[in-house]
């Protein structure tokens, strides 16, 4: 594909701990490219939001990019520090959080929250801030945008916070959308309506987006691309349907299985046995091969081949009658 | 809004109430003022008839109700040991103590707030610890020793500042200032300093604690993720959030600056009205006892109430709460 935003190679993510060093990201490599949305899956722990964060520049210390390349447009930010890191923040790289009821602060009403990021970034005046600040919030689905502009955040329901969020995400227009389980905290009825409204807006302007979920839902209805991460590496990556489909690495595979929306009509939902790893006791070799029911001898001593070489990172990717 | 305020001021009221009546009772413990009254050579017919005289042979409801009613009339009666009417000598002594009071606040809850802070934002710099730990001197030292110490390094041995009084005042209208003269404010810095370090010290660690705390929340996140500057992120969208419970625990302690000043006026011999209440107890001048009590609660209260104003135009979540009325 073409126009690619964001490239991450070989980015490993490390947080020194009492006893001994855990790797949160190890060695995941994926591209976004503009218009994309890329699904990031997994279960709670598996490294996806530490990845997105890393990108932004927000790991709280002591976590920190330990090896690998992270790519904006072009050019390499995984080494930035300080105001250049901060400039790319919301200009380049705007962030929408899991909880839009915390995320907003409750003492600035929503248009100065708004109007303060575009004078941040954007060489415009006050007034011209304003302006856009109430098209922002049109843009989002805000009714009666004008009068609600300065309204505070517990004025407003969960999903229209959440709107306002990404309205402020997006309102110094930049290339790269993290979105980190952006409708986790949101009714089921509003989910859709969400994850609808970030892709128009992504469409429209041709923004890439990182949609970071543990929701198989919201992959197969938002994303065009999806990467499934496991104890903090990417095991398999490819177009959503066909990773949905026919997934071709055992943990995909036992994750769909266990998925309402997959496996619909069966009397009951696929369990994949044991737990994933804690990070400081990731197994040798593959880090799924004590739960996986394929694994063989190499499974244990070699981690996974490298991704960019196929679609996933098994050495024995499970072909489409067996995934059946 | 008018309506809280109406409904907290009618509280207010109940309190000074209770206030008077705890007080009040209190009195008939601290001793008999006739025996300070009359010297050597009194009768029982000269402690009968000052005793009628004064109105303390009367029971308990009445001295209290006949307090209050002066009392709302502004009289507080005339004082056991000066002879002189009470609202007299407290308006008098009130601008030295008010003062003293005013700058050690302001000294408080400017370096309180603006050492929280720093000592947030810096959590882990050297300055940062240094100041955390100096602050546990102004925390458990007591407020007379403080005040000792100071004298002993900055009049006794430097000679740089007056060790007593208030040095020259000028008059203005009613209000005595020593604010004006060079003599009257040297005087206040050694006493300003001993009544705020406490205040300031607990200012400091509080608002340190919230902005740590603040500085967790999703909201700062969010607004990193913005590429906000770090000075919009510290002061605009921090500090504000820290401020809410900070002001609470402020106004509280700006009463207590008031009341405490009692044993920073008795280091420093500084004529203010904690003063003059120490010296109506050693005499049991009762009607001075009574007033200075009432002063210290109305302004207690008085401080509450502003505190709670404030809240309407830091929180815009109780503007709404608060209208809609419960």
């Amino acid at each position: 594909m073409s126009d690619t935003v964001l490239s991450i190679r070989e980015l490993s993510v490390e947080i020194p701990t009492h006893t001994g060093i855990v790797k949160p990201v190890d060695g995941v490599s994926y591209d976004i490219c503009a218009g994309e949305i890329l699904g990031i899956v997994g279960e709670s722990g598996a490294g996806k939001s530490m990845a997105g964060n890393a990108v932004i520049g927000l790991l709280s210390p002591p976590a920190h990019i330990a090896a690998g390349e992270i790519w904006l447009n072009g050019s390499r930010i995984d080494a930035l520090e300080g105001e250049d890191m901060r400039r790319l923040r919301g200009k380049q790289i705007g962030m929408v959080f899991q909880d839009p009821l915390t995320s907003l602060n409750p003492l600035l009403s929503i248009g100065d929250q708004l109007t303060e990021t575009m004078l941040t970034h954007l060489d415009i005046s006050r007034g011209e801030a304003d302006r856009r600040a109430i098209a922002a919030l049109e843009e989002v689905g805000i009714p009666g945008a004008a009068e609600r502009i300065d309204s505070y955040p517990h004025e407003f329901s969960g999903g229209m916070r959440q709107r306002v969020v990404i309205a402020l995400a997006l309102c110094a227009e930049p290339s790269l959308i993290i979105a980190d389980e952006p409708t986790t905290a949101l009714d089921v009825s509003v989910q859709a309506q969400i994850i609808a409204l970030l892709k128009r807006l992504c469409r429209d302007r041709g923004t890439a987006v990182m949609l970071i979920t543990h929701d198989m839902g919201v992959i197969a209805e938002a994303a065009d691309r999806v990467g499934v991460m496991y104890a903090g590496r990417l095991v398999e990556l490819g177009a959503v349907r066909d990773v949905l489909t026919a997934p071709q690495h055992p943990y995909t595979h036992g994750l769909m299985a266990s998925t309402p929306l997959a496996s619909q009509g069966k009397a009951r939902l696929h369990q994949i046995e044991g737990a994933m790893p804690r990070l400081n006791k990731v197994p040798e070799g593959c880090p799924f091969h004590p739960r996986c029911a394929y694994a063989r001898d190499k499974c244990r001593v070699a981690p996974g081949p490298k991704i960019a070489d196929g679609r996933t990172a098994c050495w024995f990717p499970l072909v489409a009658e067996k995934a059946s | 809004m008018l309506a809280y305020i109406i409904r907290r001021i009618v509280q207010s009221a109940l309190v000074l109430l209770v206030v008077g009546l705890t007080a009040f009772s209190m009195f008939r413990f601290v001793g008999d003022p006739i025996d300070n009254m009359l010297g050597q050579e009194r009768t029982a017919a000269d402690i009968e008839r000052l005793r009628e005289q004064l109105g303390l042979d009367q029971s308990f409801p009445v001295q209290y109700f006949k307090f209050l009613q002066e009392a709302a009339q502004g009289n507080f009666g005339m004082s056991y040991r000066q002879g002189r009417p009470v609202a007299e000598i407290l308006m008098e002594r009130a601008p030295a103590t008010l003062e003293l009071a005013a700058v050690s606040g302001a000294l408080a809850i400017i370096f309180g707030i603006a050492f929280g802070v720093f000592t947030a934002i810096r959590r882990n710099g050297f300055l940062a610890n240094f100041i955390m730990s100096a602050s546990l001197v102004g925390v458990s030292l007591p407020t007379f020793l403080i005040g000792i110490l100071l004298i002993y390094i900055f009049s006794v041995e430097l000679g740089w500042l007056p060790s007593f009084g208030r040095g020259d005042t000028v008059q203005i209208g009613g209000w005595s200032t020593g604010l004006l003269t060079a003599t009257g404010l040297k005087a206040l810095i050694l006493p300003s300093i001993t009544l705020g370090l406490y205040q300031m010290t607990l200012i400091m660690r509080l608002v340190r604690s919230e902005m740590l705390e603040v500085l967790r929340q999703d909201y700062i996140r969010f607004a990193r993720a913005r590429g906000l500057h770090d000075r919009a992120i510290n002061f605009r969208h921090a500090l504000k959030n820290t401020m809410v419970p900070v002001i609470t625990v402020i106004g509280l302690q700006l009463g207590a600056i008031i009341a405490f000043a009692i044993i920073t006026e008795t280091v420093f011999q500084w004529p203010g009205v904690g003063l003059l209440f120490i010296n109506a107890v050693q005499f049991v001048d009762i009607p001075v006892m009574a007033a200075y009590l009432m002063l210290i609660s109305v302004m207690f209260v008085g401080i509450n109430l502003i505190v709670d104003i404030l809240y309407f135009f830091i929180d815009p979540r109780l503007r709404v709460d608060r209208a809609g009325g419960h």
